[in-house]
């Protein structure tokens, strides 16, 4: 990478006490997200996926700083903001917003539309009275909604609208990066479509870049330029879209595949589905911790944690002891 | 469960629905008569509550052997008119547990919010100060601070809405630990809104009704605790009407004329009843998942 990466983020980690007994005292520590290193170009989408409770969540929350991170780094256009208090995080709050994944519980419903998008603007640019009016109409506008929405409350809105909505404030503060965080897993299918369009068209209109946080395979693969591939708390694979979905190195993602319903019936992946759960972040494997469900798993990989991400050809990166082998 | 806890009815919509029920309906008007009571005493009193007739002294009411026909329900051992007594006497009560409830539920609410929304050891920290309190019995708490600074109204109100600041604290902070965890609480930290603004702005107006329908069992209890006060002799002084005065002014001619202590208590118990059952429909009125119906 030649440039400087509009989101840069190293060893990124992130641990949840545990507490129990009545002293409430730590017993033990939930590695949701164990030493990440992604990176975010200008104008570009990055798709994260990985099952659930594999961090992706936390690692996006994370990122827009609603959770402080245990350790690691985050940079923001050059600027490190891992270790910020809110108001050194302030100013960043413009060019870093996020998406939630459901609609209905994102939206204040004691709040009309019209002051749910107008906060942030109020707040950061102290627009108010018909200057606020117009640039909520604007807003309202770019995300295909009529501008009668802003005396409405969220109750009177469907899921797909109110994803909209969602996405028009995170756009409110005309934000470099925004974290979707399964933006469209909660609704419809039929809907699903013309939100990662809506999502695409603003990227196009604003310049955005997207971290796109998904368990669906088949969307990611439409919206993403690049992919990361995150299991239990980190990174085991990450390529551009095309070459992950053309040749998937890393086990899991072939499992992942595997799993996922084809669209082509001829192209068949000759791997074994993925058996037994996810392990607890709590308690996660010694080595790899995807050894304990690895068709490919050696000694190695019970002893000792993978290499950090490795280039493998055509902008791949992998994490995996035995990738020499059976890639 | 899903968020349709967005169907939300204002103020028309809810008093339509309390309407509807029976129970509620009855509530209401009964509440509605001794609200007129309070404000307007002398409309609704047959005598004026101060004046005395020593010579109709403990007059039973209208049913009983001994009575006089223009008193209704009998006259005390100063031959004041009973009715108007209680009619009168429903402005103190309603008056110091009405302003006791604000009192306890503005300041248990700011601190509950407070304490919910941060957590951690500032949590902890208020958590207990609530326990040790309500350890503490309320009772025994009101009479040592009014045997310290004197029984006048506003610092009834005052001890008293202070005394119940705890209850209301844990009821806020319960109905805020759910709510803050709800993404539309961490939108608008990402978009860099203010604590303040956040636990006044957004969470506030999405507790309100548990906190509502709180306030109404509140209502109930402070008129309960009023009451006991008074009929100790730390209320309201004499000669101003209230309803535990007279309950204690009638306990010494309890053999001979018992209509004296029974018509306030009858009053006491039928306000409290009142406010624990519009406490019931209210929460069934402001349950979002019967709202739509």
């Amino acid at each position: 990478m030649t440039t400087a990466a509009l989101l840069e983020v190293q060893g990124l980690t992130k641990h949840f006490p545990i507490s129990s007994g009545i002293l409430q005292t730590t017993t033990g520590w939930v590695r949701a997200v164990d030493g990440v290193d992604i990176a975010v170009q200008s104008g570009e989408t990055l798709g994260l996926v990985g099952e659930s409770g594999c961090g992706k969540s936390t690692l996006g929350r994370l990122i827009v700083r609603l959770q402080t991170p245990t350790a690691g780094s985050i940079r923001f256009n050059g600027a490190e903001i891992a270790g910020l208090g809110e108001a050194a995080m302030f100013p960043f709050r413009r060019e870093l917003q996020i998406v939630f994944q459901d609609p209905y519980s994102a939206l204040n419903p004691r709040m009309r539309i019209g002051e749910l998008l107008g906060e942030p603007l109020r707040i950061h640019r102290k627009v108010r009275g018909a200057a606020l009016d117009r640039e909520v109409r604007g807003l309202l506008e770019a995300v295909g909604l009529p501008a009668a929405a802003a005396t409405r409350y969220p109750h009177e809105f469907s899921g797909g609208q109110r994803q909209r909505i969602g996405i028009a404030r995170a756009l409110a503060l005309r934000p470099k990066l925004i974290v979707c965080d399964e933006p469209v897993s909660a609704l419809d299918v039929s809907i699903q479509a013309q939100i990662v369009n809506l999502l695409q068209d603003l990227q196009e209109r604003f310049g955005l870049s997207y971290l796109f946080i998904s368990h669906d395979l088949s969307v990611v693969r439409h919206v993403s330029d690049r992919i990361a591939v995150m299991y239990l708390g980190r990174i085991v694979e990450q390529a551009p879209a095309e070459a992950l979905f053309r040749r998937p190195l890393h086990p899991y993602t072939r499992a992942l595949m595997a799993a996922a319903p084809a669209p082509d019936p001829r192209v068949t992946v000759m791997v074994a589905p993925l058996e037994g759960n996810v392990p607890s972040a709590a308690a996660p494997p010694p080595g790899c911790h995807f050894h304990t469900r690895c068709p490919y798993a050696a000694d190695i990989c019970r002893r000792e944690p993978p290499p950090a991400l490795e280039a493998y050809g055509d902008g791949h990166l992998v994490r995996c002891w035995r990738v020499a082998e059976i890639g | 469960m899903t968020m349709a806890a967005d169907i939300r009815p204002g103020g028309g919509a809810l008093m339509r629905r309390l309407w509807r029920g029976g129970s509620s309906k009855a509530s209401l008007l009964f509440l509605g008569l001794i609200v007129l009571c309070a404000v307007a005493p002398s409309l609704l009193a047959p005598f004026d509550p101060y004046q005395q007739d020593l010579t109709k002294r403990l007059l039973g009411p209208v049913f009983s052997e001994r009575y006089d026909a223009a008193h209704l329900l009998g006259t005390d051992q100063l031959g004041r008119d009973v009715l108007s007594r209680i009619i009168h006497g429903a402005q103190i009560t309603l008056l110091v547990s009405a302003l006791a409830v604000a009192v306890s539920a503005i300041a248990g609410t700011v601190v509950g919010l407070f304490a919910g929304y941060r957590g951690g050891w500032i949590d902890l920290v208020i958590m207990r100060i609530i326990d040790m309190q309500l350890a503490f019995p309320v009772m025994l708490l009101v009479i040592a601070v009014v045997a310290v600074v004197g029984p006048s109204l506003v610092n009834l109100i005052l001890i008293m809405g202070l005394s119940g600041w705890p209850r209301f604290a844990r009821v806020a902070r319960g109905s805020v630990l759910s709510a803050k965890e709800m993404d539309y609480v961490d939108a608008a930290r990402a978009v860099g809104t203010g604590r303040w603004r956040i636990m006044f702005h957004h969470i506030l107006p999405n507790i309100m009704s548990a906190l509502i329908v709180y306030a109404s069992f509140e209502l109930a209890r402070m008129i309960l605790l009023e009451a006991s006060l008074s009929f100790l002799g730390l209320g309201v002084q004499p000669p101003i009407p209230t309803w535990g005065g007279m309950i204690n002014d009638g306990r010494q001619y309890i053999f001979q004329a018992w209509s004296v202590s029974f018509f306030p208590g009858l009053a006491i118990l039928a306000l409290i009843l009142t406010f624990n059952m519009l406490g019931d429909d209210l929460r069934d009125a402001l349950d979002p998942r019967l709202a739509n119906e």
